[in-house]
């Protein structure tokens, strides 16, 4: 009976929940300025799943935000594809977090006919809702999705523009040794998210040498930890390594601090928002987490991004935004690319995508994973997330992309070169005569070791590998 | 061992947050043979009224301890308020119904509040003021706060209150009356209308207490938060015989100590074969154990003097 009453209750309020949010959430509608333009206004509907209720509403909103703002600026901007002005229109649904609910979106949307869908924001929603959008050929960014799962599944449909999670876990792992910890505890909340992250830092962690003492599991809707904390007190663990979100991790350092505990709590990107350290209060000083990429100061459009998010919206960005932002660029410079809105012709163009992001430069690998993803390790100090370092990846050169091309260039320069002066140095040896040989040998090696280099310092070796050359020749 | 006792606490301290939710339930059970499924949502309007009422306090540089009995009194007063008007509105027009009609008004009203409280208060998980010094406390190894023995010790008087006002005032004699028979009772010039509002008052003033010890002890609310507890809580009552005032402090610290003892041996007991995320089967197990021995619950009586 009570089984009953509560799935009775449960979809009730998930009925209500969406028609409440479907009235509230409609998107604003821009006026659109009558252009010289002869051809219709084309308008290209964009689906955006994430939960807007539930315990996960406050991240739902932040990645909506992340895209209402960059539909906004797209239609302010004005984009014309295939001859045709484009109106971006943003279709919010409701995914509540929970799979179902996240399957029974998606198929609306697809039901809808969609041109692309931005989400869902749990992997735990994301991996079911990906079969829908891959049996009906509609193209999904998730921002937020990092369970590895998501991509590996051969769907063609499914990108995603942040690190997934068996980077992430790698990075904590490293990270976690580092910091001179032996003897580590995991909680995870049993979510696609929480479970996949800490199975992939479980693995980094054995790898690398830490002794798992102790593994106990929560929900994303507990409030208490008291029970599970106190078996990992017992087991005498120097990390508590928590796979899941902020409104568990919050209460979970509150509930470490006054059972005693004094080992170091660490996290993953679920955890590290401002929601954490208003939730935790003075217990979260001093602990860590990791987010996929570069602190937005770091970036070279990120303070901006932050500046025009913080203006529009009044509130400070949670998590996931920036993220949300870049995978709706990304999907309307796809379709700039194709010159076409029909997912169709431009899937094929989100592959190639060389799209310089706020948060990186978005390229993706043959299943759909953001390439050279860094996670990067912050500390929670005096209420703020203070970066400690990154891991992982090459942000450097995924975040200047010219100068990553302009190496490459100057590095198959370098080898052409180092060719050519090797086979001078040849031509010589064979003038001068066998006892030279030998030495001539030892010469064109020193080049080709030489060249390998220049191969990886670019330029600047180049010419250190030409003196090289050189002075084998004049030695000669 | 220290182990062992800090889990006590531990189930303890969540079976007497179980236990103060279930007397609300038990005590609108005890005198309708209603289940209230809006209690839990009670519960978390209390929590958020006072973080509404004692945050805006605090801010203006009130104490805290002015600042807390103000939120406290704000959030009995609502929430008095918002029982009286959940019988009038929902359960009144429906008490000669079938017993299943006021069971599905009940879950309507949990989720009208639900959305109610989240368009009042947001999405957000709020933070609750710290109203309570931290306090800690360590006894033969395992760790207290304040706010653990405070919660342990209102519930404790909460129970005494309730029964001390059922059976010793004439408003607890007439509310036994009406739970024999209501039709009689009325002969007897009792006024049915208004005990069973009286009751709904003071189990909604019982969950609004709740709400303010939850919200004290994890420092965290939300809209939702009501809806698991008050399903817990539920649990306790059946446990402990629905009806039964003393029964729902038993089901109560029963629950949470198994719950408590579950999560934290269940891994070592089975080998690792089962975690701590089954912890709550250690709790319904033993709750169908009890059922299939004792249908009415522990204390639960078959007949006569509920509530």
């Amino acid at each position: 009976m009570q089984a009953k009453l509560s799935v009775v209750a449960l979809s009730v309020a998930a009925a209500l929940a969406l028609s409440a949010c479907g009235q509230k959430e409609e998107p604003k509608p821009v006026a659109a300025a009558p252009g010289p333009v002869a051809k219709p206004e084309v308008v290209v509907k964009l689906g955006h799943v994430a939960p807007m209720t539930g315990p996960q509403a406050h991240l739902g909103k932040d990645n909506e935000n992340g895209a209402v703002l960059a539909v906004e600026e797209l239609n302010a901007k004005g984009m014309e594809i295939g001859g045709a002005k484009v109106k971006f229109e943003l279709i919010n649904e409701d995914d509540a977090a929970d799979p179902k609910q996240g399957a029974i979106v998606a198929q609306k949307l697809v039901d809808a006919k969609v041109n692309g869908v931005i989400g869902h924001l749990n992997s735990g929603t994301t991996i079911p809702a990906s079969k829908l959008y891959a049996d009906a050929g509609i193209p999904q960014i998730s921002g937020s999705a990092t369970n590895p799962k998501y991509t590996q599944q051969g769907f063609a449909t499914a990108f995603r523009v942040m690190a997934n999670d068996v980077q992430q876990g790698k990075s904590l792992g490293e990270f976690a040794v580092k910091q001179g910890v032996k003897t580590v505890a995991i909680v995870d909340d049993r979510t696609a998210y929480g479970q996949g992250l800490a199975d992939e830092f479980k693995k980094a962690a054995e790898a690398s040498g830490l002794k798992i003492v102790a593994s106990e599991y929560t929900t994303d809707k507990a409030t208490d930890f008291k029970a599970i904390l106190t078996k990992i007190k017992s087991k005498k663990a120097d990390l508590v390594f928590f796979g899941g979100m902020d409104a568990q991790g919050g209460p979970m350092v509150k509930q470490m601090q006054e059972l005693g505990i004094k080992a170091k709590f660490l996290g993953g990107d679920g955890v590290c928002t401002p929601k954490f350290m208003e939730l935790g209060g003075a217990a979260s000083e001093g602990h860590f987490c990791s987010l996929p990429g570069m602190p937005l100061e770091k970036l070279a459009k990120g303070p901006e991004f932050r500046e025009k998010f913080t203006k529009k919206f009044g509130a400070e960005i949670q998590l996931y935004a920036p993220y949300v932002y870049d995978a709706v660029m990304v999907m309307a410079d796809s379709m700039k690319r194709a010159d076409s809105v029909d997912p169709v012709k431009f899937l094929p163009a989100i592959g190639k995508t060389k799209y310089d992001g706020v948060t990186a430069m978005i390229e993706f690998d043959q299943v759909g994973d953001l390439k050279g993803g860094a996670i990067s390790i912050y500390q929670y100090k005096g209420g703020k997330l203070e970066y400690v370092e990154t891991l992982g990846g090459n942000p450097v050169e995924a975040a200047k992309p010219d100068i990553k091309a302009d190496i490459q260039a100057d590095a198959k320069e370098a080898v052409a070169d180092v060719k050519d002066a090797a086979k001078a140095v040849a031509g010589a040896a064979t003038a001068v005569g066998k006892e030279a040989v030998g030495d001539v040998k030892h010469a064109a090696k020193a080049a080709a070791e030489a060249g390998k280099e220049a191969v990886k310092a670019g330029a600047e070796a180049v010419k250190g590998a030409a003196d090289a050359t050189k002075v084998a020749v004049e030695k000669k | 061992m220290d182990i062992f006792l800090q889990q006590i606490i531990n189930g303890l301290v969540q079976g007497s947050i179980y236990a103060l939710v279930a007397l609300g339930y038990t005590m609108v059970y005890g005198i309708m043979g209603l289940i209230n499924f809006a209690h839990g949502e009670v519960v978390m309007i209390g929590t958020l009224v006072t973080i509404t009422v004692a945050g805006t306090l605090l801010n203006s540089g009130m104490p805290v301890a002015l600042a807390g009995l103000a939120g406290l009194m704000a959030a009995v007063l609502v929430c008095m308020a918002l029982g009286w008007a959940l019988e009038r509105i929902a359960y009144r027009p429906l008490r000669n119904a079938p017993r299943l009609t006021p069971l599905i008004t009940a879950i309507g009203m949990s989720i009208v509040l639900q959305n109610l409280a989240m368009m009042i208060w947001g999405r957000n998980y709020l933070t609750f003021p710290s109203l309570l010094p931290k306090m800690d406390f360590e006894f033969a190894g395992a760790n207290f706060t304040a706010i653990q023995i405070i919660i342990v010790l209102v519930s404790a008087a909460m129970m005494g209150g309730l029964l001390l006002l059922v059976y010793h005032t004439k408003l607890g004699m007439a509310m036994r009356a009406t739970a024999q028979n209501p039709a009689v009772a009325s002969l007897m010039g009792v006024n049915v209308n208004r005990v069973i509002a009286a009751a709904f008052v003071i189990g909604s003033a019982l969950g609004a207490v709740a709400g303010v010890m939850v919200g004290g002890y994890y420092e965290i609310a939300h809209y939702q938060m009501g809806f698991m507890l008050g399903l817990k809580a539920f649990t306790a009552a059946v446990l402990g015989g629905i009806g039964n005032l003393a029964g729902a402090m038993l089901g109560g610290i029963l629950l949470g100590i198994i719950e408590a003892l579950g999560a934290g041996y269940i891994g070592d007991l089975t080998g690792g074969f089962l975690g701590s995320h089954y912890q709550d089967i250690f709790a319904f197990v033993v709750l169908i154990v009890v059922l299939m021995f004792k249908p009415s619950g522990l204390f639960g009586e078959k007949t006569g003097d509920r509530a």
